[in-house]
């Protein structure tokens, strides 16, 4: 917390997961970590019941042939609503390929944000209108990017925190030991979320690491390092939320182990049975976030029937614009492949434009004379 | 020392159809078989099979010591392989993808290709880094590049791609048999394509490209992916009477001069086909070396049709981006028939 850091063992992580409300729903009060107001657990809720259906929506729609690729947060919800909401509208998030959930609770227009999935382009928001950077595909070097974002931004005297979110298979990447190393020397506001979800696609957490968790590797950078319980909304947003403060402060950075469980396959391309069994699986299940912050917020009589019909029939309004945007017969415009690679375009890029521009022009000719023949 | 041609071979009574995916599941377990000193790993690679199943089986097989998963770090995979390799092993790599290879950049570059002439032959590195590359899958960003000019660029490595499950077979047990390092690209789009495979036939020799097609009008240039692509070009130019050889260069560096330049001096024209982006590429060495040692003999410049020289398309684009036969064709006319 800012200022109580006296000695190295005040870096190191718990050895229980801070965890606020259990997986039936119940309190337990913490001596550090406080309870968020209601307010800000029905605004979490509301985005965890959006969240659950994009991911449910997503799946639909790979089925169906409509996105390339879906690498889903199904069970990890709470994760990725809470690195939204701990954020001020002028801090910036840097998430991965499967942080979706999060980069929509930011404010992004679903469609927008699954055209990276449904193939349009690389990336189809655009990143200053919300402060999200472009979800990054090769693991931890975005924690790079949000280290140095963090950097120009004490360097120019803003107060601007970044929030930059891995998995556990990322953490065995060089990149993440440079960007917290670098965050950690340069005092930088930057608040590392790691989703231990368990799998780095097949890969268990036990062939990533020897240390006694994720949160664990921070006392070696000179950050503190916290694990929470990444299926309880309340507890990440009151862990995230005081290492957000603590780098507005000047404080520095953290490092936060959420553990959670990837309850789906990689992706709609992965098949989660060839190495995992159903009843490893089964007790994350019980786990759910949803369930949970739903139990506890109908037993404190802070969420009725009505509030919660009306919920997921928000949630299903974003669905349904999702899918509509997904249906809709898209045909990208070739040129665009040309139009983007440098500031201005070079004279070669020119001509391997007018080639694509004369071939289309040359098929339509092409189906015009057809046409006309038959 | 290598066991590779002490130990019997399993009995196998002629070829078999097999898909590359297979044929290279098959390279690894035998070259595990018959040489103890050959060991996989990589991210994904154990339990899983790997995400293209090339490693399918083969812990279960071998075990663990044989055949395991690492943490995810790709410049620790190639790290730990130049280790291993100066320690009287074959590592075989694997890469997740042609875009997550890039992490090994240093390693490959500095250590792996390096090595050997650093310590004046003293230590060779006997390994091979398996890279599945090129596009054709409707793959997103990172998973589709033609990364084959950076390493055909570094010397010191040897760069090969095979076109079909049959040189899938044998290329990679030759390419694990080298006392050099090897960077050996698999193109992903041709893993669940079929063809006949004889894993008793004598392994083709690294740096020697084959005639994939006679002919005698003009001969096409390609290796990996675009050697398909090629031989349907040469297909349809045949029904307009036009004869089109097509060469697999199947190993792209150590450089085939010869085969090339006797093929090109035949029939006096030549297009080079690649999926790559066409400046500074693999693609134009070939044409620049084409051009050198056939000068005499051309009757047009030398042609390439490549990718384009952007970031590979996002999956809705990449059908305009991939050379196809239409665009060959196209190169093809173009070659100052007319006399």
């Amino acid at each position: 917390m800012p200022g109580q850091i006296q000695t190295a063992a005040d870096l190191l992580p718990r050895h229980e997961p801070v965890q606020l409300i259990d997986s039936d729903g119940v309190a337990h009060a913490d001596a550090i970590f406080r309870m968020p107001a209601v307010d800000e657990l029905i605004a979490g809720y509301r985005q965890l019941v959006i969240g659950r259906r994009v991911n449910d929506q997503a799946n639909a729609l790979v089925r169906q042939g409509r996105l390339a690729v879906y690498p889903s947060s199904h069970g990890q919800e709470a994760c990725e609503v809470a690195a939204a909401l701990v954020l001020d509208d002028a801090d910036w998030l840097f998430p991965t390929y499967r942080d979706t959930v999060a980069v929509l609770a930011r404010g992004v227009d679903p469609v927008e944000a699954f055209v990276l999935l449904r193939g349009d382009w690389h990336s189809g928001y655009d990143p200053h209108r919300h402060n999200v950077a472009p979800q990054s595909t090769p693991l931890a070097t975005q924690l790079l990017h949000a280290v140095g974002f963090a950097h120009a931004a004490k360097l120019r005297g803003e107060n601007t925190v970044v929030l930059a979110m891995c998995g556990d298979g990322a953490t065995s990447e060089g990149d993440f030991h440079e960007a917290l190393n670098f965050a950690a020397v340069f005092q930088l506001p930057v608040v590392f979320l790691v989703q231990n979800n368990g799998y780095a696609i097949s890969v268990p957490l036990s062939r990533q690491t020897a240390a006694p968790s994720l949160a664990h590797k921070a006392i070696g950078y000179g950050m503190p390092g916290q694990r929470v319980d990444g299926n309880d909304l309340a507890a990440l947003l009151s862990v995230l939320g005081d290492s957000v403060a603590s780098a507005r402060a000047g404080h520095g950075p953290a490092l936060i182990e959420a553990v959670t469980y990837r309850i789906q396959s990689h992706t709609n391309a992965d098949d989660a049975s060839r190495y995992r069994s159903d009843d490893e699986v089964a007790p994350w299940r019980e786990r759910d976030p949803l369930d949970r912050m739903r139990g506890y917020l109908r037993e404190a009589g802070s969420l009725s029937d009505g509030d919660d019909a009306e919920m997921h029939a928000h949630a299903e309004q974003v669905a349904s614009t999702l899918r509509d945007g997904m249906n809709a017969e898209v045909d990208p415009d070739p040129a665009e492949l040309f139009a983007h690679v440098y500031a201005t375009q070079t004279p070669q890029l020119r001509e391997q434009a007018t080639l694509v521009a004369d071939e289309l022009a040359a098929a339509e000719l092409n189906d015009v004379e057809l046409n006309r023949e038959n | 020392m290598t066991l590779l041609h002490e130990a019997p071979r399993p009995t196998i009574t002629g070829p078999v159809s097999m898909t590359m995916a297979q044929a290279l599941n098959r390279a690894l377990a035998d070259a595990l078989e018959t040489d103890p000193s050959v060991l996989i790993f990589g991210e994904d690679v154990g339990t899983l099979g790997g995400v293209f199943r090339i490693t399918d089986g083969l812990t279960a097989r071998f075990g663990e010591n044989r055949c395991f998963d690492t943490p995810l770090a790709e410049a620790g995979i190639v790290g730990t392989a130049v280790g291993m390799a100066m320690n009287g092993m074959r590592p075989v790599v694997e890469m997740q993808f042609d875009a997550f290879a890039y992490p090994a950049f240093e390693q490959i570059v500095d250590h792996v290709a390096k090595m050997g002439n650093r310590t004046r032959g003293a230590v060779r590195l006997p390994m091979v880094i398996r890279i599945p590359y090129g596009g054709g899958i409707g793959g997103v960003e990172h998973h589709c590049d033609s990364s084959e000019a950076y390493y055909a660029h570094t010397p010191g490595l040897t760069v090969v791609s095979p076109s079909t499950p049959q040189d899938a077979y044998g290329l990679l047990r030759a390419a694990i048999a080298s006392p050099d390092p090897v960077i050996f690209m698999e193109p992903k789009k041709l893993y669940w394509a079929s063809a006949e495979v004889d894993v008793n036939a004598q392994l083709p020799e690294i740096g020697r490209a084959r005639i994939a097609r006679a002919g005698t009008d003009a001969t096409l240039i390609a290796y990996g992916p675009s050697v398909p692509v090629a031989l349907a070009a040469a297909d349809v130019a045949e029904t307009d009477g036009v004869s089109l050889q097509v060469i697999d260069l199947r190993t792209i560096t150590p450089f085939d001069d010869e085969t090339v330049t006797d093929a090109v001096r035949s029939t006096g024209r030549a297009v080079v086909v690649a999926e790559a982006p066409g400046f500074a590429s693999v693609a134009s060495e070939i044409a620049a070396r084409v051009s050198e040692r056939c000068f005499n003999y051309l009757e047009a410049p030398v042609r390439r049709v490549t990718g384009f020289d952007t970031p590979f398309a996002p999956p809705k684009l990449e059908k305009y981006y991939l050379p196809g036969v239409d665009r060959i064709l196209d190169a093809v006319d173009d070659l100052q028939w007319d006399e």
